[in-house]
């Protein structure tokens, strides 16, 4: 059995995050694990700029993005394995992998980081009623034809949901010579980023539909029409419905963390963000498993992602360094109020150094709204957002040493 | 002139900006950083974009490459850019930043490589 | 000229070829899709009756029967998944016990073995979530499930095996009298045989019609279907609730590879090629399935698909030489129980053919054929082997299902082999999990393009006029 003292799982924006935070916190022996033919994960596929403002105040693509830190990773020497899959995650960290040169492989380690990232909701999981043609696609499986493979998935198109990939293809089809009909989106708001809409479908005259969904798929071959209708009350209203007729159907209606080995590993995992449930280092429910990036709640920004992946790498570090902590109460952490969820959920009640950072989601769009933390009955911060949407991570950041002996910690936004 | 709203995609924080005329010109509010004010006095003058696209390779491992104009194009030349970049074919090895043509359809500015692409 | 044209390579089809591909006869399989499965056995509920439902003295109740009887065997033979769960008729007033009395008994006449009618108390204990308003049940152990496309592609490998030979993407246009038998026009030319069978599922009707003044009718009883992920997992029996004019009714039931299923509806649609869900239909499966099973799990549903059975007026399959059509036969009206009863209907057909044509046995048949290798079957030790052999089978392509390159290099290969996107996921189930195909269509479409020779535009969903993209970028 091979020892590592610190396996990442995943060679996406977290992993190489957390890896060189391992390494950078004394830790030789880190090994990265990644499925695909090449680090940097989804980014590789998202040639758009937009990343990089908070991290290296430069708007970047996402394959620069991923290059920065892909070379960062080779110069410290982190060995990563490419074409790998990880088939197992045992509780007791022994991590089962397999690619074509080696066969199956046991690692044991010290920690481990889960840095699988997310995926797509399939058209299944939406129970859009119809045929079930080829020519419906996930905005993602769209952009990774198109942008790493060079073939068009179609001409005539029309995208459901306006997540930011959905935003983003409806740009990159019509710069291909693609025309997109419409993009539905069932929400009364946008999933995506509002900078998104106004140079992705804006600049191109593409129409946002808001509440609005597919209620037909046309053609039993292809793709041949979808018709969108009005949504009331979670229903379709009778004759709103718009027929477009089109060869292709574009998916971008919400990202799920990808966490079957997690649950492999006995994580439990949150119901809200379908990612475990951490504490403030990190640290899932099995001892010296921690978890960063899209696995953990899906992210907005990757700037977020490489902050709280270097943090989670750094807390992986410690454990394997240190070993497990004595066992200690949490406090737990409890969103309300208009926010949805919180990373962590809960806090050690021995952590009491240095500050922590809540990352949440908001349930709704609110405008000129205080984000409140309380710890037990006193109010703690009070910070003013113009706006907060879901689409949107919020972040507050506290000193340890001010929640110490809380019950509970209470988020909530206030008029 | 009447008074405009505009949404600043400076970055994703994706600010409010109002502008009011005031003669030839227009008071700005909204922003919230430099780049947000910047941005709006373009976008009511000349308004600019950045172009990501792809292009296609020749004896590389991958087909294409991803690129982008190493600066702001006009907004009125995107199609115009696209058709530029569609008629490329850049031989590999390509290094992220290579210059693969000095000035994009005759805007002035350059298309650069955003990844690596070995030779085959 | 061959020996016997067989219309349609669904299970019913491939059941036949495989039975007379034990005779020294040449055998030709036409079919208008372009693999096997690609009907109404593709969409169905992918369960062995027990044979307690079909009226005695029937066909379905015979060959139900004997399908049953002989189907696990087969599963070993041919070597698909198949489960002898058992399943549960659920009773859920207590006015309706009569009706579960009749239906017990009628399951005796057909010869159903062990059948048993169990109290609230003991159905609880076996399946714990089932709704309360369940007040007894019958509970039938020979009732099982199998992989529908395990069965169809295992019995058409095993025939071709043996002989037979398939054309695809060949509809039937015209079939005429010849001296000696029929010639069959299809879209791939016309073929000469001594012998017709015909069994195009809901297209029966209309190949029947091509031959005979006496018209055939086939009612298209569409059936809406959710299928839940494997964490949704609910039951471990098939459920029924009891069954009404139009058939069986909604069902509750594991699949052999772990998911759920959910549905049937039965909706009566005029065209034969109309396989979409509708909402209605879809609502409808969920509501009945949800007053059998205690909080379903609807939420995770990870596909939601329609099937068409292929109805025939007189409610019996119709298994017969047409009337002023020497030899040419009828495998028509083959809805449920036609996935149990298929490889009886092979042999019954064959025997007809047999007599027919005076066939002689071949002293070479194979009897069994080897599926596809699955990997996670096997120890870490074997699988390294594997691996060093055959490195494909160490890169994992479809992550949900944990498929790797080698099983779907062994997909394509194969006799009768996958020639679309479709068609490998029936056969190693790469794209049948959770995210749909999200992640490892695009591989596996690269793959078909370098396995087959093709250009990636040429590649489908589910044959011609399915292409998955429409060209290059850069190139207008």
């Amino acid at each position: 059995m091979n020892r590592i003292g610190v396996l990442v799982v995943g060679g996406g924006p977290a992993g190489l995050a957390a890896a060189l935070a391992a390494k950078e916190n004394g830790i030789d022996n880190v090994l990265i694990l990644e499925r695909d033919q090449e680090l940097g994960g989804i980014l590789n596929q998202c040639i758009h700029n937009g990343f990089g403002l908070h991290t290296f105040k430069q708007e970047l693509t996402g394959p620069e993005y991923a290059g920065r830190f892909i070379d960062r990773v080779k110069e410290a020497g982190i060995p990563y394995k490419l074409g790998t899959m990880v088939m197992d995650i045992r509780p007791d960290r022994t991590v089962l992998a397999m690619n074509r040169e080696e066969g199956m492989v046991e690692y044991a380690c010290d920690a481990v980081v889960l840095a699988m990232g997310c995926r797509e909701r399939p058209r299944g999981a939406l129970n859009i009623p119809g045929y079930r043609p080829a020519g419906i696609y996930t905005a993602g499986a769209a952009q990774r034809l198109v942008n790493m493979e060079g073939y068009m998935p179609g001409k005539e198109v029309v995208i459901l949901g306006s997540g930011d990939i959905g935003l983003i293809m409806a740009r990159r089809m019509t710069l291909e010579g693609a025309k997109v009909h419409v993009v539905a989106e069932l929400m009364p708001y946008s999933g995506g980023l509002k900078r998104n809409i106004v140079q992705c479908l804006d600049d191109f005259g593409i129409p946002l539909k808001l509440s609005h969904t597919v209620v037909d798929i046309q053609g039993k071959k292809r793709v041949e029409g979808v018709t969108i209708a009005r949504v009331e009350g979670g229903k379709p209203v009778p004759g709103t419905e718009i027929t477009y007729k089109c060869d292709t159907l574009l998916l971008s209606t919400g990202l799920i963390p990808e966490n079957e080995l997690s649950l492999s590993a006995g994580v439990e995992l949150s119901r809200i963000t379908s990612g475990p449930k951490v504490n403030e280092s990190f640290e899932t429910s099995v001892p010296g498993v921690f978890a960063c990036g899209n696995v953990l709640h899906v992210h907005d920004l990757v700037d977020y992602v490489s902050e709280e992946a270097a943090q989670a790498g750094k807390a992986a570090a410690e454990y394997a360094k240190n070993g497990a902590k004595p066992a200690c109460d949490t406090i737990p952490l409890i969103p309300t109020g208009g926010v949805r969820y919180t990373v962590p959920v809960a806090i050690r009640r021995d952590a009491n150094q240095g500050e922590v950072t809540i990352r949440m989601r908001v349930d709704n769009v609110y405008q000129n709204k205080y984000l409140c933390l309380y710890k037990d009955g006193e109010r703690l911060v009070r910070r003013k957002r113009m706006i907060m949407a879901p689409g949107e991570m919020e972040t507050l950041k506290i000193d340890l040493s001010k929640l110490a002996g809380a019950e509970q910690i209470t988020l909530r936004l206030e008029d | 002139m009447e008074t405009k709203i505009l949404t600043c995609i400076g970055c994703p924080l994706g600010c409010t900006l109002t502008a009011v005329p005031n003669g030839e010109s227009f008071d700005i509010s909204g922003y919230t950083c430099k780049r947000g004010l910047e941005y709006a006095k373009k976008e009511l003058t000349r308004p600019e974009r950045t172009v990501t696209s792809t292009v296609r390779v020749s004896g590389g491992k991958a087909s294409v490459t991803s690129v982008r104009t190493a600066s702001d194009i006009p907004k009125d030349a995107i199609f115009r850019v696209m058709e530029a970049i569609n008629a490329i074919v850049a031989p590999a090895p390509i290094a992220i930043g290579d210059i693969l043509c000095e000035d994009i359809a005759g805007t002035g500015v350059a298309l650069t490589a955003t990844k690596a692409v070995e030779e085959k | 000229m061959v020996d016997i044209i067989i219309i349609g390579a669904g299970v019913s089809g491939s059941a036949v070829a495989r039975e007379l591909s034990r005779y020294q006869a040449k055998i030709l399989v036409l079919d208008k899709e372009e693999d096997v499965c690609c009907g109404t056995s593709k969409a169905n509920s992918a369960i062995v009756h027990g044979g307690f439902d079909a009226e005695p003295g029937t066909l379905k109740a015979k060959l139900n029967i004997r399908g049953s009887r002989v189907m696990e065997q087969l599963s070993k033979d041919l070597d698909f998944h198949y489960d002898r769960c058992g399943s549960l008729v659920l009773c859920m007033a207590e006015e309706d016990r009569p009706k579960l009395r009749r239906l017990y008994e009628k399951g005796v006449a057909n010869g159903v073995k062990e059948l048993r009618i169990i109290d609230a108390q003991e159905l609880r204990q076996m399946e714990p979530n089932l709704c309360d308003d369940a007040v007894a049940a019958l509970w039938v152990p020979s009732g099982a499930i199998v992989c529908p496309f395990g069965l169809n592609i295992a019995m058409a490998e095993n025939a071709a095996a043996n002989g037979a030979e398939f054309v695809f993407n060949a509809e039937v246009q015209n079939i005429t009298k010849t001296e000696n038998g029929w010639c069959v026009s299809t879209t791939q030319g016309a073929f000469e045989a001594k012998v017709v069978i015909n069994a195009a599922g809901v297209h029966a009707g209309t190949i029947h019609n091509l031959v005979s003044d006496d018209k055939m009718t086939i009612i298209n009883r569409r059936g809406d279907y959710y299928l839940l992920d494997k964490t949704a997992k609910c039951v471990s029996h098939t459920i029924f609730t009891l069954p009404n004019r139009m058939g069986k009714g909604v069902l509750v039931s594991p699949t052999v590879h772990g998911n759920t299923i959910v549905g049937p509806t039965a909706i009566d649609i005029p065209d034969p090629e109309n396989t979409a869900t509708t909402a209605a239909g879809l609502q409808q499966a969920g509501q009945k399935a949800s007053y059998m099973v205690k909080n379903l799990p609807l939420r995770q549903v990870i596909t939601s698909f329609a099937g068409l059975r292929a109805h025939h007026p007189d409610d019996d399959f119709i298994i017969e030489e047409v009337e002023g059509a020497p030899g040419f036969i009828d495998v028509a009206g083959i809805e449920s129980p036609g996935l149990s009863a298929s490889p009886a209907i092979g042999e019954y057909v064959a025997e007809i053919v047999r007599d027919l044509l005076k066939l002689e046995e071949k002293e070479n048949f194979i009897s069994t054929r080897k599926g596809i290798l699955n990997p996670s079957e096997l120890s870490v030790e074997e699988r390294n082997d594997l691996i060093r052999e055959n490195p494909a089978y160490g890169q994992i392509i479809c992550r949900c299902e944990s498929i790797s390159e080698g099983e779907i290099l062994d997909a394509i290969h194969r006799p009768l082999g996958a020639r679309s996107l479709d068609g490998v996921k029936r056969r190693v189930r790469a794209g049948m999990g959770r995210c749909q195909g999200g992640f490892c269509a695009p591989r596996v479409m690269e793959i078909l393009a370098r396995e087959l020779g093709v250009n990636p535009l040429e590649v489908t969903k589910e044959g011609p006029g399915s292409e998955l993209l429409v060209g290059k970028t850069k190139e207008g």
